[in-house]
């Protein structure tokens, strides 16, 4: 036995005292911070669900084309989406859906400028790393349960669960893709003065678009990955009917939902890559 | 100012680690650059390098891998601060100006060209050319209209909507080159430019840049470390070795009077009939009456036997084959300017008895 030197209950009380105060003090304010997101996700909700079936295959197949000008590829993801109307989970993909672009889009919007600075701060870098550690691996009941306090059950802890545990790969790439520019290219736009911003725009992201890419591509692969426990704190949708599977012991319904998010998974992976490979398209050098 | 230099170096330091003030001192003092690193950790990459470079002259700065020829040529625009010292550009100390004067600096007088090319590979030729004037601000029908031009004069008409990929190393290189001229800089940094390019390519760019510089008349650092890349454009040639200037003079100084062991061990693997030129030989008119059985004068020269001043002594060969002592020397006028003495080259070719020249 490891000896006490001192009574855990402390800890876990002062820790217990100071969520307390905090959502108390502060859930009001959070949750008019997070309400933009709940409206877009559900705007996104409604748009999805209410668009006929045809139209959103029509529009994968079309994002897929512009990604790959492949009919091969238009031709497997279009199959996909009618495997999963044909299943019956039409309905539930969609809220997935429309879970996983908001996640993706708020992914985006916090990684890619944390990745930026980054990349420009070895001091921000040494500090963002443990961090990263700690969202990929604490199990995320552990901020679920004061997220749930502050917002109730809902989406929007869902949506943060989903974020924090989608982002870092995001983060990490676009650090790693800025950093990883051929430092001559890095001189030569210095040698004309060019200034910070002009260097990152026209330079460093540009060349760190493939690893970005496949930065948004990890994120939006770890959140599909989140969304049976985002339906463990209320987000409707495939996740649901995963839950309901478990816990009526139906393998069935379980089996099939299981597929569906397979299927999501599928085509979030393949258009992502289609684009990455785009970015791609010029960037070799031979020297 | 009183001088003419364009640049002007003075004692540079660059010592690389994790507190380089710190063991200036030590430095200053003379210890070795080997102890230096053992005792503090510390590399000593220049050390008390000291330049000056005239305004329309090609500048060589040769050495070998790791004797800081690199590290140096970025002094010249700031891609590299030094420890201690200062570098003077037009009599202003480049180390004191502030963020916005440097981009000034950076964007209007001084321009780079890389070993790599350090092209964008997501950007079309004339966007890479363009490249300097975007960053200035510049419209981009009037930054098209000089990348044009420019890459005309380098000889890339036709290739402008082409993406650096698809081109070969020498055109590509090319495009670093008209990059760097369309800022319309006074000064242009040469880093191993042609380096990496195939022989036949290297000496093809040699040309074209001597021809441009006639026309341009740029100030140049250029790095290298191949000697006889250095002879053939260098008007000086400076060389450095660990880091510290061994020898500076022209290609004759270099070729004829090695400063160290270093410097003669370098220009040993030179092939000198091709590096030696006849300017480097030349004897004046004034002393002709020495050489006994000629003596020249505007009216009496033969122009098919003489030599001229850029040509290279392995040019000149059937000339001195002829059998007379001595060889008449014309410039590019045809007007007589000197003659080439026999012993002279001999002597040049050989280091055998002590040159005279």
């Amino acid at each position: 036995m490891f000896p006490e030197l001192v009574d855990p209950r402390v800890f876990r009380g002062v820790i217990d005292d100071v969520v307390d105060v905090f959502v108390v003090e502060w859930a009001t304010f959070l949750e008019q911070l997070f309400n933009p997101f709940l409206q877009l996700l559900n705007l996104f909700e409604s748009l999805l669900m209410n668009s006929p079936w045809w139209l959103i295959v029509a529009l994968v197949g079309a994002i897929a084309y512009m990604g790959a000008r492949k009919w091969s590829l238009v031709a497997l993801l279009c199959g996909a989406m009618l495997v999963m109307g044909f299943l019956g989970l039409w309905e539930d993909g969609m809220r997935t859906l429309a879970l996983m672009l908001v996640c993706t889009l708020i992914s985006i919007l916090v990684g890619i400028p944390l990745g930026i600075f980054m990349s420009w701060s070895d001091r921000f870098r040494s500090m963002m790393l443990p961090v990263l550690d700690i969202m990929q691996t604490m199990p995320s009941f552990v901020y679920l349960i004061p997220a749930i306090m502050l917002f109730g059950p809902g989406k929007i802890p869902a949506v943060l669960a989903t974020v924090i545990y989608a982002v870092p790969p995001l983060i990490r790439l676009t650090d790693l893709g800025i950093r990883m520019v051929d430092t001559e290219i890095m001189e030569a736009a210095e040698s004309f003065g060019a200034n910070r911003m002009q260097k990152l725009v026209w330079v460093q992201m540009p060349l760190a678009l493939p690893n970005i890419m496949a930065g948004i591509n990890q994120a939006t692969m770890m959140a599909l990955a989140m969304v049976v426990v985002a339906s463990m704190i209320g987000a409707q949708g495939l996740g649901y009917q995963v839950l309901q599977g478990i816990t009526r012991l139906e393998v069935g319904r379980g089996l099939l939902a299981g597929i569906a998010i397979v299927i999501l998974a599928v085509v979030f992976d393949r258009i992502t890559q289609a684009y990455g490979k785009r970015a791609q398209a010029h960037l070799h050098t031979n020297s | 100012m009183t001088t003419n230099y364009k640049i002007e170096i003075k004692n540079i330091y660059k010592v690389f680690g994790k507190d380089p003030q710190a063991i200036m001192a030590q430095i200053r003092a003379g210890v070795s650059k080997s102890d230096v690193l053992a005792d503090t950790g510390h590399v000593v990459g220049l050390n008390n390098v000291s330049l000056s470079i005239e305004s329309g002259h090609i500048h060589v700065i040769m050495g070998l891998s790791g004797s800081g020829k690199s590290t140096l040529i970025r002094h010249f625009n700031r891609l590299i601060d030094p420890t201690s010292g200062q570098v003077v550009v037009d009599g202003e100390n480049v180390l004191d100006y502030s963020k916005q004067q440097l981009e000034h600096f950076r964007r209007n007088k001084i321009s780079m060209v890389f070993q790599r090319f350090g092209l964008l590979p997501h950007e079309t030729v004339l966007e890479n050319a363009a490249f300097g004037l975007k960053v200035q601000g510049v419209t981009r029908a009037e930054r098209e209209v000089k990348a044009r031009h420019w890459l005309e004069q380098v000889g890339l008409a036709g290739v402008e909507e082409h993406y650096p990929s698809q081109l070969s190393g020498g055109m590509q290189q090319r495009v670093g080159l008209a990059r760097a001229l369309v800022n319309d800089p006074d000064i242009l940094l040469m880093d191993e430019a042609f380096s990496a390019l195939d022989p036949m390519i290297k000496g093809e760019m040699q040309d074209q840049l001597l021809e441009l510089q006639r026309k341009l008349q740029k100030t140049i650092v250029f790095i290298s470390h191949d000697l006889d890349e250095a002879l053939k454009i260098g008007d000086r040639i400076a060389i450095l070795k660990d880091g510290e200037l061994v020898q500076e003079g022209t290609p004759s100084d270099i070729l004829m009077r090695p400063a160290t062991a270093y410097v003669e061990e370098f220009i040993s693997g030179v092939n000198r009939a091709k590096a030696i030129r006849v300017s480097h030989l030349l004897r004046a008119v004034a002393s002709a009456r020495v050489s006994g059985d000629a003596s020249y004068s505007p009216q009496n020269v033969d122009l098919s036997k003489a030599a001229r001043l850029g040509q290279s002594i392995e040019d000149v060969m059937p000339q001195l084959m002829s059998g007379a002592q001595t060889v008449p020397v014309v410039n590019e006028a045809n007007s007589l300017v000197g003659y080439l003495d026999k012993s002279d080259v001999i002597a040049a070719l050989y280091r055998t008895a002590a040159s005279k020249v």
